[in-house]
């Protein structure tokens, strides 16, 4: 590839541009999706353009537990079978998806929809927070699983989240440290979130 | 001097952000490539060797291998993981302060070991010191020593005369110490009263070694922190972001106390 300036079709440039927005795509994946999307067959382009107009007019916030649904609440805050007593928090929607394929959790969810990052000015507020201490105000909840992902953003939240727990008398544990430091829950395999949901422990208060 | 193909370096991690599907970039600071930048990939899956030895404020020993545009982490083994401070919110938070401030004030490929130094020196002090909030402020005043902004608190700087009794100003755009006389010399200055000046000059004096025991009272170490703020955003002209963590911290934990 040389670096001399190649006209680009405009709306081939305008789709480039809206690729490379997207989190882990660069300059150069976005030109390799843009051109084999125009090498796609128009109804396969078709298709895909309505997934992503789909996503967005029918995809709703739970408004119980934040997680991302087509209906709200969702099928899970609906379920009959699951334990209401227990509630797992997340960092991330994904972060549910994995948790479940472990099959060893029944409880409810709560995605706080981010982490507490101080040196990139994410607060709590920034956080699904007040909705958490909200429901477990309303309902009763014999244990809060805290699992955010095993690094510092991820342990400081967890720090924080049983500070403002403790005082209201409910039980708080923490995934063990099953999964190494520095790690992405999302990338979890089964085996170890299982063990690591299986070696939960008591977090001691402050 | 460019470094060479596969290299070593001692580094205490600033920062990380993601790249791609697993990767990260690491911010670090090291003792003679100042701050600096790599790519550790596949550190975002469980399993990785590297993660755990790359997390912030880790000091760690590095392998670097040059890339195309940034170096690539090959290895990378902790020195000191600063366990104390991964455990309690509040020095967790004072930490990041810290680390933001190194962050924030350092550029890459400007060495400054001694400051490499005093900032390891710190991570432990934040650990272990019985007053942390003291240690932090001994930190922003040798910081700001070590890199050139030590502020003049000996005299006053237009007239040149002793420090009032009775309370005096600080200058952030004059970079120290006004009396009353001349206060309105600039457009913009703070009061800095007698107890807090005296401690801050025995900040910029005082050797690390003592700051383990050392304990600003209330008041002063309020006051200073409040001058600091105002100088450090007179010389960056931006905030430090985990203050505000830091601050709600504080008051939350004010609130519960008085409960
Ligand atoms: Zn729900
Ligand atoms: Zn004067």
């Amino acid at each position: 590839m040389n670096n001399h300036y190649i006209p680009v079709a405009k709306p081939v440039a305008r789709l480039i541009e809206e690729f490379n927005r997207l989190p882990g795509i660069g300059p150069k994946s976005a030109q390799r999706l843009a051109y084999h999307l125009l090498r796609m067959p128009p109804e396969q382009a078709k298709a895909l353009a309505e997934a992503i107009l789909e996503v967005k007019e029918r995809v709703v916030l739970c408004s119980i537990c934040q997680n991302v649904a087509e209906t709200d609440p969702c099928p899970i805050c609906c379920s009959e079978g699951r334990d209401r007593g227990r509630i797992c928090v997340v960092e991330e929607p994904l972060d549910i998806l994995a948790l479940e394929r472990t099959r060893q959790y029944d409880g409810l969810y709560h995605v706080l929809h981010g982490v507490i990052s101080p040196m990139d000015g994410i607060g709590p507020e920034e956080l699904k927070i007040r909705e958490l201490l909200a429901r477990l105000r309303h309902n009763t909840f014999s244990e809060v699983i805290l699992a955010t992902n095993p690094n510092l953003q991820g342990e400081a939240t967890a720090m924080y989240l049983q500070r403002l727990i403790a005082p209201l008398g409910i039980r708080v544990t923490r995934l063990a440290r099953g999964l190494p430091m520095g790690g992405d829950l999302e990338y979890a395999d089964e085996i170890t979130l299982a063990r690591a949901l299986e070696g939960r422990m008591e977090m001691k208060g402050i | 001097m460019r470094a060479p193909r596969v290299y070593k370096t001692e580094a205490i991690v600033l920062k990380q952000s993601k790249l791609g599907e697993a990767d990260r970039i690491i911010t670090c600071y090291t003792p003679y490539l100042g701050k600096m930048r790599g790519v550790a990939k596949g550190v975002r899956r469980p399993g990785s060797r590297l993660s755990g030895h790359l997390e912030p404020f880790t000091h760690t020993s590095l392998m670097l291998a040059q890339g195309q545009n940034l170096d690539v982490i090959t290895q990378a083994q902790t020195i000191e993981g600063f366990w104390p401070l991964r455990q309690d919110l509040r020095r967790m938070s004072l930490a990041l302060y810290a680390v933001e401030l190194v962050e924030r004030f350092t550029s890459e490929g400007l060495e400054n070991p001694g400051l490499f130094r005093l900032f390891s020196a710190m991570l432990h002090l934040l650990g272990q010191a019985e007053d942390p909030e003291s240690a932090l402020r001994f930190f922003e005043v040798q910081l700001l020593e070590r890199l050139g902004y030590r502020p003049h608190l000996d005299s006053c700087l237009r007239c040149g005369r002793a420090p009032a009794s009775g309370g005096n100003y600080f200058s952030p755009s004059a970079g120290g110490l006004l009396c009353p006389f001349c206060r309105s010399e600039e457009p913009i200055v703070y009061p800095l009263s007698v107890a807090a000046l005296q401690w801050l000059r025995r900040l910029q004096a005082v050797d690390i070694a003592e700051m383990d025991s050392l304990k600003i009272p209330q008041p002063q170490l309020k006051e200073l922190a409040l001058r600091a703020r105002e100088y450090i955003r007179y010389l960056l002209e931006q905030e430090i972001k985990s203050a505000a963590f830091v601050e709600m911290l504080h008051q939350e934990e004010g609130r519960s106390r008085a409960r």
